[in-house]
């Protein structure tokens, strides 16, 4: 869903700090910087929505605390690829000592991606990465781990049995597919008596509201339901209203947002998932700092996760990297 | 002179649509039952409830839709429309702090206006509808997310407005207030469509532009009308969308405009123009949404549930093709 939510009335601050990036990269005072303090460029899929927001705020925790200069920029909607290529041209013009990526598209990238390395940018892929050999390390959410870790939650909190179904965001995208095989396969391995008798995808909230409801009246002896991301997850949350059958399903869901928020803390939702933004923010810079200062780095870094639920979702650690 | 042929050649359509009315109608019933032996869930009073509550979006789209394509035009920017017009409601409620009725009659108003600014450019600027209600969805998707920070506007200070669609009609059986709607705009649009002088008018720009031209009717003003009209159905829905998640969603909303459109097909009215039903339109956005619920009651996987859809599409199409080569 963030992938989604990305703001569009960026395009104002992206260009005016791209075009205010530009000039110094011409009279090299941008060189001149590079020596007293190393610079770090992040470009990033989106820049307004909280979710990026949170990431900019652990790569500038990580810029104070490894004093290096860091800039953050992305594209105004997710899925302007142009756009985003254009930031990354004028970024690698300014030759920065690392760039931190998040490909809208890793195809178009590519032909930046190879004049990085000509140009000996070393490149550190975060959030879902860069599909290319010439990042370093890739630092991003283990989805894989963190729908386990669903599962894990799921499975105790219906007693190890019993009927659950899958609302997936997504049946196509990396997050959508990791989200579903990690909840998948870990009960597969470790719990013979849930059975998972349905999945469906949609992120919409409505559409996905109309599907839930179908799958709760076709299996009314089902225990649970884990909904992948926001969008899916509302959907879910008002199934269960519009059916008034609160408490007698457990809801597990990803990622925040007030819905979810609100569902956790009335008690129709158990608990969900949430990423990391801050850290990866935060472990990009860290990475980039590291292979600056030549060290070698893992080929990829987990950002975290948590799980939340009622009992923790005014601990400041999980309150910092929820959005409403 | 020019009313009575007017009257004359939409009898005939109307006679010549009922026979796919009763195609439709068949199919409809036919899906029902065997949904109903397939799965004991179907046929469950909550289910049904949910099937209505399913169309109630999209039908309303299609209703306004309906004149749109009867007047052999198109209307591309109905689903993210909606999702603009449920956006305006937060803004008008919560941002602004406008009084409920305020808010939805702002929210449907604006409805009508995106259907204007369409009007126009079709029938002033004289762009193609395709592309001028293209151009409309692109702009009311942009325009949503802008307006609402791209952040789902919650309707803090005014929480009844969650009651227009959930509001339970009949106490204890959660039939809610939603669907009311849905049925008397069916009415309603019915009665428009075959009985005023908007229906009338919608046949005939439909069946012959140039002649309702020649025959002194202001056709541009008259589109400019109906575009408009059909906007506020956009309204209606996005208020009733906005109402059901108890929140503005500025994404999503997208393809809904193509179930609208297929719903209105199925039922029989004709992309071409000139001919066309409510009971039509109905009946396929009861279609739609059986057909989509029974898939997901029976848990057929969802790449699967977009095939058989996909199908009755073409099959309603192909039908309709055979009976106007026949006619």
């Amino acid at each position: 869903m963030k992938k989604r939510l990305i703001g569009a009335a960026i395009v104002i601050t992206v260009v005016a700090a791209s075009l205010a990036g530009c000039a110094p990269a011409g009279s090299g005072s941008g060189d001149g910087a590079s020596a007293a303090k190393p610079y770090i460029a992040l470009i990033s899929k989106g820049f307004k929505h909280q979710f990026w927001q949170a990431v900019k705020q652990g790569a500038e925790q990580a810029a104070a605390e490894f004093n290096v200069t860091v800039t953050f920029e992305g594209a105004e909607e997710e899925g302007n690829v142009d756009q985003q290529i254009q930031l990354l041209q004028t970024t690698l013009d300014k030759h920065p000592d690392a760039l931190g990526f998040a490909a809208i598209d890793s195809q178009a990238a590519g032909p930046l991606m190879d004049q990085a390395k000509q140009d000996g940018i070393p490149v550190i892929a975060f959030d879902s990465g860069v599909d290319s050999d010439v990042p370093v390390t890739t630092a991003s959410t283990d989805n894989l781990a963190a729908a386990a870790e669903a599962a894990k939650h799921m499975a105790d909190l219906i007693g190890h049995e019993g009927k659950i179904a899958l609302v997936i965001h997504d049946q196509t995208s990396i997050t959508g597919v990791q989200r579903r095989d990690g909840f998948v396969d870990y009960m597969k391995k470790n719990e013979p008596n849930i059975t998972i008798v349905d999945i469906q995808y949609s992120g919409d909230p409505l559409v996905a509201t109309d599907l839930a409801k179908a799958i709760i009246t076709a299996n009314p002896d089902l225990k649970g339901l884990y909904g992948s991301n926001e969008g899916a997850a509302i959907g879910i949350v008002h199934a269960v209203q519009e059916l008034g059958i609160t408490g007698k399903l457990t809801v597990v869901g990803f990622d925040s947002g007030k819905d979810q928020i609100d569902a956790i803390n009335s008690g129709l939702m158990a608990g969900a998932i949430t990423q990391n933004p801050v850290g990866i923010g935060y472990e990009t810079v860290k990475a980039a700092v590291a292979i600056i200062n030549g060290k070698t780095v893992a080929k990829t870094i987990d950002t975290g996760f948590f799980w939340y639920d009622k009992t923790n979702i005014t601990d400041p650690k999980i309150a910092a990297v929820l959005y409403q | 002179m020019s009313t009575t042929t007017v009257q004359r050649r939409s009898l005939v359509t109307n006679l010549r649509g009922s026979l796919q009315q009763v195609l439709a109608a068949a199919s409809l019933i036919l899906i029902f039952i065997f949904f109903s032996i397939a799965s004991p869930y179907f046929l469950l009073p909550a289910n049904l409830i949910g099937i209505l509550t399913a169309a109630t979006v999209t039908g309303i789209l299609a209703l306004g839709t309906t004149f749109v394509i009867i007047t052999g035009g198109i209307d591309l920017s109905i689903g993210t429309g909606m999702v603009l017009c449920a956006v305006m409601a937060g803004v008008f409620l919560t941002y602004w702090g406008w009084p409920l009725w305020a808010g939805v009659i702002g929210a449907i108003l604006f409805g009508g206006l995106i259907g204007f600014v369409n009007g126009v450019a079709i029938s002033v600027f004289g762009l193609p509808p395709f592309i001028a209600t293209l151009g409309m969805m692109l702009v009311t998707a942009g325009l949503a997310l802008v307006i609402s920070g791209t952040k789902p506007i919650y309707f803090k200070s005014t929480p009844d407005f969650q009651n227009i669609m959930n509001l339970s009609l009949i106490p204890g059986a959660r039939f809610p207030l939603g669907v009311g709607i849905f049925i008397v705009l069916m009415v309603v649009s019915a009665l428009i469509l075959g009985r005023t002088i908007v229906g009338r008018y919608a046949f005939s720009i439909g069946s012959n532009e140039a002649a309702t031209a020649l025959s002194g009717v202001n056709v541009r003003r008259w589109k400019i009308f109906i575009y408009s009209f059909a906007g506020l159905f956009v309204g209606i829905a996005g208020v009733l969308a906005a109402s059901r998640l108890s929140s503005a969603q500025p994404t999503g909303g997208q393809g809904l405009e193509l179930q609208a459109i297929a719903a209105v097909v199925i039922g029989g009215t004709s992309l071409q123009g000139g001919r066309g039903s409510i009971v039509g339109t109905v009946i396929g956005s009861l279609i739609v949404a059986v057909l989509t619920n029974g898939l997901r009651v029976t848990a057929v996987p969802q790449e699967w549930q977009s095939v058989v859809v996909g199908c009755v599409i073409l099959v309603a199409v192909y039908l309709d093709m055979l009976r106007r080569k026949g006619a």
